[in-house]
Parts: structure tokens; C-alpha cells; sequence
């Protein structure tokens, strides 16, 4: 089945279904005709304002226990789609190994927001300024996606790098499900931190958002790993200004170098929310923030 | 017209059931079909609270919700805080501290402080700023509203 980038081809939903468990999810999908609904955040204020329509069946995923939880196995750790940005925040295993996903979820939205929006909504809504991508680029994590090919469910994973393929859109094909992320647990010394551009604490889209991982050795850094959200049509990671960083010692000379480095890869838009100038601004102060607070540890 | 489906669920303690178009949100729902009027229609986008219920002891903007996803689940509104002839210690805190201003917020500010405070105890003030983020004062009226959440909880600590 070709990627979905369908528009949506009418505003009437003709089925409804709510299946308790992944195999009959699949089975739901399985024609490409249905619309996928988890937390609703996205999918209500978009279909009511007409931006995007209804395909001919509404399939609720709420309701399958499969798609839960936050667990470690294998030395990976995996998400799954359901897990609510809530949950990240208050999570006890995320806390230890991956607080940079507490830290995102602590600018997320709302409270209200928080409580029902998912992490598989917010990869697979697939907005430049989706705020959980940022970090799970640093985590070089894997969307993980199944479907039902001749009857039995196949899956796949994808590096979440070959995930969008433009703003909204994926490489998801129409009936696949995402059913969770995962990504190595970080190695030991592994610093990640996260930054998003707006005068709230909370309830901002980010005119820039920016995480940054790596280890920090004798003031040299290591396994640099960086990513950019809002300043490109998909969120994206910024290779030329990660390989600049890394073995590197971080000195002024050498932030301003890596400053400029990546701005040569972003390539933000003038919207309601920031003008370009402004962007571009806001990366070099952001990059320089980040780097300071990686340094401190 | 989208299809409809019938779902059953737990409104203010009480069963219900309803047919609802899949589409329809829960806020309309409780407006248009079961005439309770706490639940305010604001920017219908989720960014000011003013329908702010709690469905699974969990407070939700009621106009990003979708009605057929509350098939058997528990929904309170703040017409259901109240015990026979008694306020709700949250409702009696905003009463005694005149965090009213216009009234129109207040309902959704009283479900997401119920929310704050049957989840989270300890909050501090500033604490609790941040869990009211999501609920917007058209009157501009937060410092009397803080003063209410924090009486309400027994919140220590003083205003930054
Ligand atoms: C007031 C407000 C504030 C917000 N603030 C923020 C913010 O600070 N940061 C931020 O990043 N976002 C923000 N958002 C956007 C939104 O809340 C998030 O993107 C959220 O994570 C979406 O998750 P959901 O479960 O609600 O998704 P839904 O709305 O249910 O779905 C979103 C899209 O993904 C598809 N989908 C969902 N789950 C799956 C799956 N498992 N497999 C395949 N497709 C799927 C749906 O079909 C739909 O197209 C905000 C939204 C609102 C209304």
C-alpha cells in the first residue's frame, strides 16, 4: 500500500470501531480507509475547523492495552502509542534513564492536554513543531509500525531520521498502525536536554525547539547528537554541526563555530509565529544555551 | 452526517446512555443532550480550559473529546461536585475568597483545581500555577482564584 498521504476524501464518517485488541486494530486498518483516533488533540481541533476531513471509518485505539506502558527490555527501552505525555512526565523509568522526555513533557501544552495526548499522536501528526520529536531524534529512536499483510501482522521499524517526509506527513503507509517508539537505553555519561522558544512556560507551539545529547569527557564531546524542530518542514537532525562538535573542546571559538554550521542546515519559514531573522536568532542562542547546560552536566 | 452509535456511561455517578454522532464532542454532549451547562463553550481548541471536565478521575478539555470515546467511562462535571445540599470544599473556597470575577471560567477553573487537588496534594503555589496553566480568565481575575486552590489544598508558601 502507497504512503498515506491522502487527503482526507469526506467529512461524514460512515463506521465506527473501537477495538480492545492490536489484531482487530489491524483488521480495521487493513482496507486503508479509516481515520486513526488516540488522544483526539490533533484530530478535533483539525477536522472541526475543516483543515482535514474524515476517511470513511473512525478507528478508536484508545481502548487496546497493547499499545501502553514504558518498559525496558534487550537494553532498549520502548513507548508505546498510547502513552500519554502525563505519563512521560511522571514516569519513574523515564525519570532515570531518559529525563529529557520529562523535561519536553513539562513544556507540553496543558495540564488538560497533557492528561490525553499521546506520544504515537504526536509522532505521527507529524508537525515541524511536534515537541516530543526533537528528543527522540537525539535518542536515534525507531518508530515501530505494523500492519496486516496476507492476513498476519507484519511489522517494521523505522528510524524515526526516514519518519517525516514533510510537514503532516509520513512514510506510514494507510493501514499501518504506529504502535510504539524505542531506542537504546543511553549509554552511561549521556546527557540529553531540551529547549523550546515562548514566553509561557506552557501552551507554546515552539518557533524553535532544540535538543542535544552527548558525553562530555575531559571537556571533550563526544557522541554529539542534535536535532532542530520548527526551522525546516520536518523536524531534523543537524549532522554537519553534530560532526563539527564532536572531539571537540567547548570553547567560545568553538560554539560560535558550531553556531554558524548549523545555521548553513536550517532552512525556517516567516509564519504568525516567528520571522525568519527571528529563528535563525533563536538557534544560535539556543544552541549556545544547550551546549552551557550539557557542559555543566 | 456521520453515523451515530450508542454509548453508556457513568455522568455524574449516575448510568447513562446516549446515541451520538461519532464525531460530536463530549462537550456539546453534555450541553445539547443532557442540558448541563457548566461546561463552557470557549475557543473550542483546547487552549483556555473554560470546558474543562474529568473523565477517569483525569481533568480533559471536554471540547477536544470525543463523546463516543466516553463509552464506559466515569465523567464529572461541576454540577456533580457537590453532595446533596453542600458545596464541594473547592466551590466553598472560590465562594469565600470571591474568586468569581464574571463567573464564566469558573467552572472549568474549579474542575481542573478539583483535578490538582485530588491528584496532586502537596503542590506548592507556584506548583499550582502551572497546573492551572490551561484555564484562561477572560476578567483577568487569578490572584483571588490562587488564593481559593490554595486555601482549598492547604497550599504553603507564599506568591514569587
Ligand atoms: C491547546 C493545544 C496545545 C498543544 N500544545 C502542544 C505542545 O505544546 N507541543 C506539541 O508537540 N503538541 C501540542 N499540541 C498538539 C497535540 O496535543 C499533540 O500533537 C498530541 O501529542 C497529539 O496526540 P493525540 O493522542 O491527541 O493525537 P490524535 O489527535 O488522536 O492524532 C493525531 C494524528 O495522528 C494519527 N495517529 C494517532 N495515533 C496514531 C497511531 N498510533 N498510529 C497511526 N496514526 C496515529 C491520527 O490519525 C491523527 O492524524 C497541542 C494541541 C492543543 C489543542
Amino acid at each position: 500500500m502507497m504512503a498515506s498521504q491522502s487527503k482526507a476524501t469526506k467529512n461524514a464518517i460512515d463506521d465506527y470501531l473501537a477495538p480492545a485488541t492490536l489484531s482487530d486494530a489491524l483488521g480495521a486498518l487493513e482496507d486503508g480507509e479509516a481515520t486513526i483516533l488516540a488522544g483526539g488533540t490533533d484530530l478535533m481541533v483539525q477536522t472541526q475547523s475543516g483543515r482535514v476531513g474524515y476517511k470513511q471509518r473512525l478507528v478508536n485505539i484508545r481502548r487496546i492495552d497493547e499499545l501502553r506502558g514504558i518498559s525496558e527490555h534487550g537494553g532498549r527501552i520502548c513507548i508505546g502509542a498510547l502513552v500519554t505525555i502525563t505519563e512521560l512526565l511522571n514516569n519513574t523509568l523515564v525519570a532515570e534513564k531518559v529525563p529529557v522526555l520529562a523535561a519536553m513533557a513539562d513544556k507540553f501544552a496543558s495540564n488538560q492536554i497533557r492528561n490525553v495526548a499521546t506520544v504515537g499522536g504526536n509522532i505521527c501528526n507529524a508537525s515541524p513543531a511536534g515537541d516530543s520529536i526533537p528528543p527522540f531524534l537525539v535518542l536515534d529512536a525507531d518508530v515501530e509500525l505494523a500492519c496486516l499483510r496476507d492476513g498476519k501482522a507484519a511489522t517494521r521499524s523505522v528510524p524515526i531520521t526516514e519518519f517525516f517526509t514533510g510537514p503532516g506527513r509520513t512514510v506510514r503507509a494507510s493501514n499501518e498502525l504506529v504502535t510504539g517508539i524505542s531506542f537504546a537505553v543511553p549509554q552511561a555519561g549521556f546527557i540529553a536536554r531540551f529547549i523550546k522558544s515562548g514566553p509561557r512556560p506552557a501552551l507554546e507551539i515552539s518557533a524553535v525547539s532544540m535538543a542535544l545529547g552527548g558525553v562530555v569527557e575531559n571537556d571533550v564531546f563526544r557522541s554529539v547528537s542534535l536535532s532542530f524542530g520548527s526551522v525546516a518542514p520536518t523536524a531534523m537532525r543537524a549532522r554537519k554541526a553534530e560532526t563539527f562538535l564532536t572531539g571537540k573542546k567547548l570553547d567560545d571559538e568553538t560554539i560560535r563555530a558550531a553556531v554558524e554550521t548549523a545555521l548553513e542546515e536550517v532552512s525556517p519559514i516567516d509564519d504568525v509565529r516567528a520571522s525568519i531573522w527571528y529563528r535563525r536568532h533563536l538557534v544560535g542562542v539556543y544552541l549556545r544555551r544547550l551546549v552551557a547546560d550539557v557542559v555543566q552536566g | 452526517m456521520s453515523c451515530k452509535v450508542e454509548i453508556k456511561f457513568t455522568l455524574n455517578g449516575r448510568p447513562e446512555k446516549a446515541i451520538v454522532p461519532v464525531d460530536l464532542n463530549l462537550l456539546a454532549m453534555l450541553r445539547d443532550m443532557f442540558d448541563l451547562k457548566g461546561a463552557k463553550y470557549a475557543c473550542g481548541e483546547g487552549e483556555c480550559g473554560a470546558c474543562t471536565v474529568i473523565v477517569d478521575k483525569l481533568s480533559v478539555n471536554s471540547c477536544l473529546t470525543f463523546a463516543v470515546d466516553c463509552d464506559g467511562r466515569e465523567v464529572r462535571t461541576v454540577e456533580g461536585l457537590r453532595a446533596t445540599d453542600k458545596l464541594h470544599p473547592m466551590q466553598r473556597a472560590f465562594v469565600d475568597h470571591g474568586a468569581i470575577q464574571c463567573g464564566f471560567c469558573m467552572p472549568g477553573m474549579i474542575m481542573q483545581a478539583t483535578h490538582l487537588s485530588d491528584t496532586s496534594p502537596g503542590l506548592t503555589r507556584d506548583g499550582l500555577k502551572r497546573g492551572l496553566e490551561g484555564n484562561v480568565c477572560r476578567c483577568t481575575g487569578y490572584t483571588k482564584v490562587l488564593d481559593a486552590v490554595s486555601d482549598a489544598m492547604n497550599t504553603e508558601g507564599v506568591d514569587q
